[in-house]
């Protein structure tokens, strides 16, 4: 059912600027609602953090994941049970960076017989990454729409993402990229049970919001083109608080915009805020050094104990019978 | 052609359909994981029951007596008495082969020698069924000894302790000794 | 003839395949699959709240009439005192890494036993009751009400989690299923709905100090009797000190170590290094008012842990030690390592760990000041400070069980197997992927470790059974170790059921077995009471070599005599 509710309410997406954008509509797909994208995403996203940074962390739970760091003759891992700031750093720069526990499941397994192999989910880890990276080079790509003059790291990574040298314009690899990662991504959530058994809409409608974002990018920059000095006029309007909306944009680019609109707004009310949750983990970013550093609990509180003097009065002559030293004879 | 070497030559097929068979007991959501039978430590369960089915064949296939078949027929009973299942459902997937046998034989029917020979591999599988059901059984006894047996053992030392205490003097006008205060 | 059903169909089990999502799904709570309720006797002891007998199995399970409204406000509160809660509420993207992590999912395959849909049953209270997308889409943002259904499932499920962390360990957030399930039974504890086999050691050991209830005069009995078998063994007879005040070092172990086998002969272990490192300058003390290392509470609330672990500093200031050892458990490092100091501290009254005998100043304690007994044994088998006699192990053929907690709540992992190896000959690990930092639960922890819970217990044990079958197999590995009392006592269930050839020992057994005491007698037992396979042997050999001897005398007495025979007839013959 999730699936196809996601998937129709992207589709509705997409039609509503089809018909929308026109005339004095352009003003409110161009403009009006880019801005309260925006500033829904700001709130929202600062809000959220603000209300995790806010939540204290009582106690130090990191999850180790290698050796302790004990003897200096027994060799720690101060990555995967970093005893200090610098290996929670490194820790959480390769989680962040490299999904580090997700790659974890590409260990190498004995199957039958003497046959070495790999484990399934390596797929999963292969798909995140390139989805998250193309993701950040398509965004960066995109700075060249709202950057008088184009900074030189766009131009620079375009050569390299244009690598393959075809097609007119030259074809972005990382564009595709996405794309595949995205319906690789979602055909996962679908084919494998598991998968589709703990799926909600939540987890379809990002994919799809996502592939429709990637699919109207894909055909405006190479089968219904757009005129690209009006869009940069557009965008660099909005990002300078000048908006206009020049005339003679195709229909396309207003779909592409609206859909990137709601991706951003629907963010911070969604478990894509995993990008900012991710640095707040107590499992993750806290070294395991519990031991050598006492760790605060801001609501620690007193409690209830029964106390040995208690105990002694309950037990005392059952004590002095078997020759137990006790407080009060 | 021999009903061994009919079933020799069928087996890969007989097999697959006795694992998806036996995949049917398990609801549909458990049976979807458990079909990637392939690592032995990731998915134990179906690797277990794949591996244990097919040697139970083998042995059906070579004349085998009881105690050959018995320890696979006990690697894959043992799990299934401790999953959510009734005896009879535990048990069923061994006279699932004769159906199984029988329909892949199909064609086969005519020749009247393999239905002699089937209906004494037939006898066989039934009398897998019986030593099954003895498995089965100590199974679940096993099972009900090791919480009897857990129980006793949390306090084993105190009940051993309280009992030599307790015991038999040894010589004859020792006094009994009896601190019945340490279990309380 | 008669109708009766074809074998296939009776056997068949009545499965609708699942075409509806799982929220939609009937929850049918399986006996063998949740463990007996609480008893009101004892929740009167510890002040938890709704006193009743009840059972898990009954229709109505007497909930306060504002339940809901206990529960949410429960489930507020947390949200805001634990950053963990909220976030792991939040950021979950259902990726699916962790599904297949979980031992009873890999057991049972039941799909609610996946890690990620155990916290979805909450996540879906949360997102249902909290969030503002959920009250309005409903089902659609994953959202769901509260009802009496799902506070049941919720209760089935929280109480078939082990909070062994293998899941966390996986994910790519770092969400760990081991947190929800901890606030999951905190929430649940605030209507009441606990089991009987965590209630019940809680009260004991809240009232007398460990989990079985054992009073102190029956404590000191304990001691006193291990002792005795220690001298039946070794001819000597130790005498450790119990309560006793102005001792450098408190000793806490886990009670089972006291009162259950196979955990008694890890217990006569320890009190056999001791009574070694007195001579050394040793000076130790056991307790009756903190007789107990593990901490059911942790299993109960986070509060209920800190009134137990509460006696562990408590009865150090009281008794004026200078610093702890604790002995081998795993969930009592887990609280230990991650919680102890935090909670109970600063212990400023303590000095930091300093091994009498070698001097290492343990820096990596220096603010909790306990150390792990593995890790005070393992810093003097390398000083070279102990004298061992590996061949009295050799009778074993050792493989090591990372318990969960110290493994992944500690890191734990290279100075157990640095004692082992120090101790015994024969050691093989199991495969990788199932051991160290990714290693199966006993399928016993976290306060499952009760009879009525078997059947589920079984199937949770079968992933670390499977590979304990491996080495079994290939190396004939006879003896797993381990370092938790929980452990000992379940993993020799499992072994029982699934490897029936191989049993469970503590490290400090271990120890026991080989530490040469001064003055002992020759040993032909090992610590189980057991003679040495090899002393039959050697005696029969003895016996042999007696009988050659003596036959070699007679015949030397036998050649004498003739000679003296021969000189005295010579003699007397010369006479004539």
């Amino acid at each position: 059912m999730g699936v196809w509710v996601s998937f129709f309410a992207v589709i509705a997406l997409v039609v509503i600027p089809l018909v929308g954008a026109q005339g004095a509509g352009q003003y409110l797909f161009g403009i009006v609602i880019p801005y309260l994208a925006v500033l829904t995403f700001v709130i929202g996203f600062i809000y959220r953090v603000v209300q995790w940074a806010k939540t204290p962390v009582p106690f130090k739970i990191p999850t180790t994941g290698g050796q302790m760091k004990s003897f200096s003759w027994i060799e720690p891992n101060p990555i995967d049970n970093p005893s200090s700031t610098g290996g929670v750093i490194v820790r959480m720069a390769l989680e962040v960076f490299a999904f580090r526990s997700l790659f974890r499941n590409t260990r190498i397994e004995l199957r039958d017989g003497p046959k070495l192999d790999y484990g399934s989910n390596k797929w999963l880890w292969v798909a995140a990454l390139a989805f998250h990276y193309a993701f950040l080079v398509v965004f960066i790509r995109h700075f060249r729409l709202f950057m008088e003059p184009v900074p030189f790291f766009v131009g620079a990574l375009e050569s390299v993402d244009g690598f393959v040298e075809v097609g007119l314009p030259r074809l972005m690899i990382s564009g595709v990229v996405l794309l595949l990662a995205a319906l690789y991504l979602f055909l996962r959530r679908v084919a494998v049970p598991q998968l589709r058994y703990i799926s909600l809409a939540a987890d379809y409608f990002p994919l799809f919001l996502i592939i429709g974002l990637a699919t109207s990018g894909i055909l405006m920059r190479y089968f219904i083109r757009v005129d690209i000095t009006s869009v940069k006029e557009l965008v660099i309007g909005l990002v300078s608080f000048h908006p206009t909306i020049p005339k003679g944009i195709g229909v396309i680019f207003y779909i592409h915009l609206f859909l990137l609109s709601i991706l951003i707004a629907y963010f911070p009310f969604s478990k894509l805020m995993h990008a900012g949750g991710v640095f707040f983990s107590p499992t993750r970013n806290m070294p395991n050094d519990n031991r050598a550093r006492r760790h605060i609990n801001p609501w620690n509180y007193p409690v209830k104990v029964h106390t040995y003097a208690e105990y002694e009065d309950e037990f005392r002559e059952k004590m002095i019978e078997v020759g137990l030293s006790v407080e009060k004879e | 052609m021999s009903l061994e070497k009919l079933l020799q030559q069928k087996k890969s097929v007989i097999l697959e359909r006795w694992f998806d068979s036996i995949l049917e007991t398990y609801p549909a959501d458990t049976r979807q994981f458990l079909k990637k039978k392939k690592n032995r430590f990731a998915n134990p369960v179906a690797h277990e029951i794949s591996r244990g089915i097919e040697e139970i064949f083998n042995n059906i296939l070579k004349d085998a007596n009881s105690e050959d078949v018995s320890p696979f027929l006990d690697k894959v009973i043992r799990i299934r008495a401790v999953q959510d299942f009734s005896p009879s459902q535990a048990l069923g997937f061994i006279f699932d082969l004769k159906k199984l046998i029988r329909d892949e034989l199909a064609e086969n029917m005519g020749e009247s020698r393999i239905s002699e020979d089937l209906w004494e591999l037939e006898r066989k599988i039934d009398a897998m069924g019986l030593m099954s059901l003895d498995i089965y059984t100590k199974c679940r006894e096993k099972l009900y000894e090791l919480r009897v047996k857990e129980v006793k053992n949390r306090v084993g030392r105190l009940i051993e302790r309280a009992n030599m205490m307790c015991g038999i003097p040894e010589k004859e006008g020792d006094p009994e000794v009896c601190n019945t205060d340490n279990l309380t | 003839m008669s109708k009766v059903a074809p074998p296939e169909e009776l056997a068949k089990v009545d499965h609708t395949p699942p075409k509806k999502g799982w929220m939609d799904m009937p929850v049918e709570l399986k006996e063998g699959r949740w463990c007996y309720g609480s008893k009101p006797k004892d929740h009167e002891v510890i002040g938890l709240p709704n006193p009743r007998s009840w059972s898990p199995g009954d229709e109505d399970w007497k909930l306060p009439e504002n339940w809901q409204e206990i529960f949410l406000e429960g489930m507020r509160e947390r949200l805001d005192k634990f950053r963990s809660f909220r976030l792991f509420m939040d950021i979950c993207v259902r990726c699916g890494a962790c599904a297949d992590k979980c031992h009873f999912f890999i057991g049972s395959g039941d799909p609610k036993n996946m890690p990620v849909l155990r916290a979805e049953l909450l996540r879906s209270i949360y997102r249902g009751e909290f969030t503002t997308a959920g009250k309005i889409l409903g089902k659609l943002a994953g959202g769901r009400k509260l009802t009496y259904e799902v506070f049941k499932d919720l209760f089935y499920y929280f109480f078939q989690c082990t909070e062994c962390r293998r899941c966390s360990l996986f994910c790519p957030y770092g969400i760990d299923t081991a947190e929800v399930t901890m606030i999951g039974r905190e929430l649940l504890n605030l209507l009441g709905c606990n089991i009987d086999w965590i209630t019940g050691p809680v009260a004991n050991c809240y009232r007398t100090g460990n989990h079985l209830g054992i009073q102190p005069h029956a404590y000191h009995s304990m001691v006193e009797f291990f002792c005795e078998e220690i001298e039946e063994i070794t001819g000597i007879l130790p005498e450790p000190s119990l309560n006793r005040k102005g001792a450098e070092i408190l000793f806490i172990t886990p009670s089972g170590d006291i009162f259950a086998d196979p955990g008694t002969f890890t217990a006569m272990g320890y009190i056999m290094l001791f009574h070694y490192l007195e001579g050394l300058g040793l000076d130790i003390t056991w307790s009756t008012y903190a007789s107990e290392g593990g901490n059911f509470g942790s299993f109960t609330s986070h509060e209920m842990m800190k009134r137990l672990n509460s006696k562990m500093y408590a009865e150090a200031k009281r008794l004026g030690v200078k610093w702890i050892i604790g002995g081998e458990c795993g969930h009592m490092w887990r609280v230990c390592n991650q919680y102890m100091d935090t909670m109970t501290g600063p212990a400023d009254f303590l000095e930091v760990p300093k091994s009498p005998i070698t001097g290492t100043v343990f820096e990596n304690a220096k603010s909790h000041k306990m150390l792990h007994i593995c890790e005070f044994t393992a810093d003097l088998i390398k000083h070279g400070k102990l004298n061992l006699d590996l061949s009295r192990n050799d009778q074993y053929k050792l493989t090591f069980h990372d318990s969960c907690n110290p493994a992944r709540g500690m890191g734990f992992f290279d100075e157990p197997r640095y004692v082992i190896q120090n101790v015994a000959n024969n050691f093989h690990e199991m495969p990788i992927d199932t051991i160290r930092e990714q290693t199966f639960c006993c399928g016993s922890g976290s306060g499952l470790n009760t009879d009525e819970f078997m059947d589920m217990r079984m199937r949770g044990a079968f992933p670390r059974a499977n590979a304990l079958q491996h080495v079994h197999d290939k190396h004939d590995v006879n003896m797993m170790a381990c370092i938790c009392a929980i452990d000992r006592a379940t993993l020799t269930t499992l072994c029982e059921y699934w490897v029936p050839d191989v049993e469970v020992i503590g490290i400090h057994e271990l120890i026991g077995n080989a530490l040469i005491l001064e003055g002992e007698k020759k040993r032909t037992m090992n610590l189980r009471g057991e003679e040495f396979p090899w002393v039959e042997e050697e005696e029969a050999e003895e016996a042999a070599a007696e009988v050659i001897l003596e036959a070699a005398e007679e015949g030397v007495e036998a050649a004498a005599e003739e000679v003296a025979d021969e000189e005295a007839a010579g003699e007397a013959e010369g006479e004539k």
